[in-house]
């Protein structure tokens, strides 16, 4: 079938989203943003026990323009949101959220109205991570997760139909004030 | 200005703790490829138990929900009936939810459960992409069948009354006189656990 078989035996081919998908996975640096006690976890992940450093991401940028992950560490409060929305603004493309911990994640046992329901009122979140706080082993495993989600997203043409394909799902799927489930 | 021991020796003792340090084992944990085992008694995912012939033990009493500091288990009780029967009892858990986005692992859900039905398991690799995925509904939270276990609804399989039913008579070395008397270490075990 065309190209493969006239190479050379020790050549391998891939696509260009796999080879793009395995650098970028290959360094991920994550934003400095620790709110509560998720980033007392957060920093033992990156210390040498746990050790951040083996998956490429040993380097807590300050600045979120050298950033592609912002961790988001803690309970995000109503005043800290408008922050947390900017510095996920300055991070540039390719960039990525993960939510550590219950609080970030919905608001956790903080139900009240000090505290943002959820950093995906702010922000898009690509990787959940729940636990109060979780131990770094699943922070790390949270991390692996996100790298394989890097690993196999797209690029270019079929992004852009990816995206449209989840516009349209999204669409057409029924609103939660319409859903009749085991909830009541 | 520096002294002549500062400016000589200081150095070499500094690279000293870095070239001591090279010849130590490393301390990290390789963590997906080799797991560090938790402490016995971790708080980790919850898992509803079973009986022995398979019957829930969730009776649907929401004392879990109760004593949930986040409000993040939600249960929904019903009726058994003679022809549908999940639980040994009069009531057992139609509906239990679990939001793992809400849940603390407090552990308060544990100790209010009346039957021991709600144990924490040791699993902690929890995260996930999606919000609605990480709401654990009751065929997430269910207790693997062992052997000798059937997935209800079913009759009860271990005694006609409800007393042989608890006291396990229809378990391997139940007596007459009086119960099936576990084995000390089952004892030692259960109690190490609760």
């Amino acid at each position: 079938m065309g190209i493969e078989e006239k190479l050379p035996a020790g050549v391998l081919l891939t696509t260009v989203e796999g080879v793009v998908g395995y650098f970028r996975k290959a360094s991920v640096w994550p934003a400095t943003f620790g709110l509560a006690c998720c980033a007392i976890e957060m920093m033992t992940t990156g210390g040498p026990v746990y050790d951040t450093g083996r998956f490429g991401m040993e380097v807590f940028r300050a600045s979120p323009r050298q950033a592609d992950l912002m961790i988001v560490a803690g309970r995000v409060s109503q005043k800290m949101a408008p922050v947390l929305r900017q510095i996920y603004d300055q991070m540039p493309e390719p960039k990525w959220v993960l939510s550590m911990g219950v609080c970030a994640s919905s608001g956790g046992m903080f139900n009240n109205y000090a505290i943002v329901q959820g950093v995906d009122h702010v922000v898009p979140v690509d990787i959940y991570l729940p636990g109060c706080p979780p131990r770094p082993e699943m922070l790390l495993d949270a991390i692996l997760k996100l790298h394989h989600k890097i690993q196999t997203s797209k690029l270019g043409v079929h992004k852009e139909q990816e995206l449209e394909e989840q516009e349209l799902t999204a669409l057409e799927s029924a609103s939660t004030s319409e859903m009749k489930g085991l909830l009541r | 200005m520096a002294s002549l021991k500062q400016q000589l020796w200081d150095p070499i003792a500094g690279f000293g703790v870095t070239f001591r340090t090279m010849f130590r084992k490393p301390v990290t944990v390789q963590y997906p490829f080799e797991k560090r085992p938790t402490a016995p008694r971790f708080h980790g995912r919850h898992q509803l138990n079973r009986h022995p012939d398979g019957l829930e033990k969730c009776i649907g009493c929401e004392l879990c929900a109760w004593a949930c500091p986040a409000d993040a288990i939600y249960v929904e009780g019903a009726d058994n009936t003679e022809d549908e029967r999940f639980s040994p009892g009069e009531r057992y858990g139609r509906v239990y939810q679990i939001n793992y986005l809400r849940c603390i692992f407090c552990g308060l859900c544990i100790e209010a459960c009346p039957t021991r039905a709600l144990t924490m398991t040791n699993e902690y690799e929890l995260a996930d992409d999606d919000r609605a995925k990480l709401i654990y509904e009751k065929k997430d939270l269910l207790a693997p069948l062992l052997p000798g276990m059937e997935e209800p609804p079913h009759d009860m399989r271990l005694g006609d009354s409800e007393r042989d039913y608890y006291l396990g008579a229809g378990l391997p070395g139940w007596s007459e006189s009086g119960a099936a008397v576990p084995a000390k270490e089952d004892v030692e075990s259960e109690a190490a656990h609760s």
